[in-house]
């Protein structure tokens, strides 16, 4: 008994060895740097302890804008997204003939860089010299007023965040839910129609309930990964975002670390902390809403 | 209501390119089930009885053919307007939904001068319940129930809106011996109590044999035989039936006809009055050898079972093409069980001839 016991933990060894190094002493390391005041990596010195770089963070009108930022662009994108995805796969799903080519077509962006479509992003939205950009012209084809969408107002700037954090997460989720749609026992619609159950309530009360696991699965990362926005906002408005309005959370632990002069690693250790709060208090909503709503 | 099947053909187009071509899943099918019979479709896997089946319900559109219930043409009706109750072969429940939600769902999809109160569903669906006993589990959820629960909640789920027609596709075959022998029982008395036309598809001849007024033997596709059980026993039309009903499976022989004698190896074993002279397939039930000391055919002992009732006597000729003989007797006669041999006499009317070349049956007189 007692040997297969250790058995157990000896199998676990690597994990736990590797989960400890990369993860749980970052973590703690974080913790404490985020309660050193004025620590600097390269004297590994600190004046002080305490709640200070909380406060200062908070305060920060740059940290603020990153927090409306991310969480504007969480609230618009996940919904969204989700839904289209789910539209798509629908259709998708009802099209057996070029099912294949189309998924193929959607999945495409998944296997982009996020920079080349970026790029793409840049040509659509941004005015230049030569041209007000693809998407102004339409806007002027049809009687508008051209809008600089890159560095224009910030309405304009975050439509075109929404609009290209979409399109980035689009196709994963598409993948999971065509998927999850063919999986769906066939048995299941066939009895639903000799039931003579109509369109509307076959998709309510038998394909929703079916795969709601992946909907859940697919909204709770989807709040993760964009809680961690960052890379697609560089793409879109270049390194200095906080200049451009538009940084996110992971934007600014980013330049507090590196900003010139050696960084600030207490502010970022803080912005990160509270980061991690936040993502772990809408996960685990997130949890709690699928548990009571996720039938089986 | 009965059910009329006209000409119902059903072709698949073939996949493989090279044999090109369709591939007949069902074939010029025409029956009529008589109104209130449970008919029960037997075959191997993939003769078409699911197809067949699908069919009648409406799910799969056959590509010939007309089906009839009583007197309305329904062959271009969807499923939803056809008012058939279909059990499937997994069954086919709402897994998220509780017992009873699974029972109401049909009736809740009721529209217009059909849509009934709440009251009305809920009694209906403990009516349904009640019939197939399972009140007690009204709760639950399809994972929480034994395979012949939760094939009681789909038979259930099927009746509960009154089908004119209920179809059951193998709805044993998940089921453990016993239970099946059970739940095989109860849905004859369902379909006893409630009158409706039921068909009943299965690959196991003996739950055909047991449960079904009719019985349809099917074949890549085509309808070998329609009778009733015991006639499809003793009186099948070709081969193919004789080989497929009945356990332990009937005996084949080679065999000759020679001026209306019956040769099975060399040996005139039956008289055959009106058979040609020819090669024949000798099909001998296991209840048809007689142990006879002046018998004519003479076969060596392998072993012999002794199994309460019966004695199986297992025995070999080399004129036998199915394997080892298998012959059951009453055991109240007294066999030597080491004996090297062993003669016996037929019984005429267990005793089939088939022609060597269609595998039809050759009847003759005694
Ligand atoms: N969609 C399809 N496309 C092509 N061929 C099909 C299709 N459905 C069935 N078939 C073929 O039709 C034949 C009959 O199939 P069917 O499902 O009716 O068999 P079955 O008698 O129900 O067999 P089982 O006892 O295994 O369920 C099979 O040869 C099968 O391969
Ligand atoms: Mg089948």
């Amino acid at each position: 008994m007692g040997k297969s016991k250790y058995k157990g933990w000896l199998y676990l060894l690597p994990a736990i060895v590797f989960l400890a190094v990369f993860m749980v002493y970052p973590l703690v390391d974080v913790l404490v740097y985020s309660a050193e005041e004025g620590y600097s990596f390269a004297s590994q010195t600190y004046t002080g302890t305490g709640l200070f770089n909380y406060s200062y963070v908070l305060h920060d009108p740059y940290f603020l804008q990153a927090v409306k930022n991310t969480f504007l662009i969480v609230i618009i994108t996940v919904p969204l997204s989700t839904g289209f995805a789910l539209l798509i796969s629908l259709a998708l799903t009802s099209i057996p003939k070029l099912k294949n080519l189309f998924q193929t077509i959607y999945f495409l962006p998944y296997v982009t860089n996020t920079l080349a479509v970026g790029l793409v992003f840049m040509i659509l939205f941004k005015p230049t010299f030569y041209t007000d950009g693809m998407v102004n012209l339409l806007i002027k084809f049809f009687g508008g007023q051209a809008v600089d969408f890159i560095e224009g107002p910030y309405w304009a700037k975050m439509f075109v965040m929404c609009f290209y954090t979409i399109w980035v997460v689009l196709p994963f989720k598409i993948l999971i839910l065509t998927s999850a749609l063919a999986s769906v026992d066939q048995n299941l619609y066939n009895a639903a129609k000799i039931d003579g159950t109509s369109k509307s309530r076959t998709f309510f009360r038998i394909t929703l309930p079916m795969i709601s696991p992946m909907l859940f699965y697919l909204i709770i990362t989807g709040f993760i990964g964009a809680f961690k926005a960052y890379s697609d906002e560089v793409a879109l408005f270049g390194t200095n975002l906080n200049v451009a309005g538009m940084n996110t959370i992971v934007g600014y632990v980013y330049d507090m670390l590196y900003s010139s002069g050696g960084g600030y690693p207490s502010y970022a250790s803080a912005a990160a902390i509270m980061l991690f709060v936040i993502v772990l208090t809408i996960t685990c909503i997130n949890l709690m809403v699928s548990r009571r709503s996720v039938h089986y | 209501m009965k059910v009329v099947l006209e000409h119902l053909t059903k072709r698949y187009p073939n996949r493989n390119k090279k044999e090109g071509g369709e591939v007949v899943a069902v074939g010029d099918f025409t029956f009529e089930i008589p109104d209130g019979k449970l008919v029960g479709l037997l075959g191997p896997s993939g003769c078409g009885k699911s197809t067949t089946l699908n069919m009648i319900s409406g799910l799969t559109e056959p590509t010939e053919g007309k089906i009839f219930f009583g007197d309305d043409d329904v062959t271009k009706l969807p499923p939803e307007n056809r008012g058939v109750g279909l059990v499937f072969q997994n069954y086919a429940l709402y897994p998220h939904l509780t017992v009873m939600k699974n029972i109401l769902f049909p009736l809740q999809n009721l529209k217009g001068p059909d849509k009934l109160t709440k009251e009305e569903m809920n009694a209906r669906a403990l009516e349904a319940a009640r019939l197939v006993q399972i009140e007690a589990l009204l709760d639950r959820k399809p994972s929480e129930m034994s395979g012949g629960q939760q094939q009681r909640v789909a038979i259930a789920r099927a009746l509960v809106k009154m089908p004119r027609v209920l179809l059951l596709d193998e709805p044993l075959s998940n089921l453990d011996a016993r239970l099946r022998l059970q739940t095989r029982e109860e849905i004859r008395r369902i379909q006893r109590e409630t009158g409706i036309t039921t068909v009943f598809v299965t690959h196991d001849q003996e739950e055909a044999m047991s449960i079904s007024d009719v019985i349809v033997v099917m074949k890549e596709g085509y309808v070998q035989q329609i009778d009733e059980p015991q006639n499809v026993y003793d009186d099948p039309v070709n081969l193919f039936v004789a080989k497929f009903l009945g356990t332990p499976a009937i005996n084949v022989f080679e065999g000759h006809v020679a001026a209306e004698q019956l040769y099975i190896g060399g040996e005139p074993v039956l008289r055959v009055t009106g058979v040609p002279d020819q090669d024949v397939y000798v099909g001998i039930r296991p209840e048809g050898f007689v142990p006879d000391e002046k018998g004519n055919f003479g076969c060596g002992v392998s072993r012999v079972e002794v199994m309460g009732r019966d004695t199986s006597i297992i025995a070999e000729n080399s004129a036998c093409i199915s394997g080892q003989i298998r012959a059951i007797i009453s055991s109240v006669r007294k066999i030597d069980k080491n004996a090297a041999s062993v003669r016996f006499s037929l019984l005429p009317e267990k005793v089939h001839l088939f022609s060597k070349e269609t595998e039809e049956r050759i009847r003759f007189r005694e």
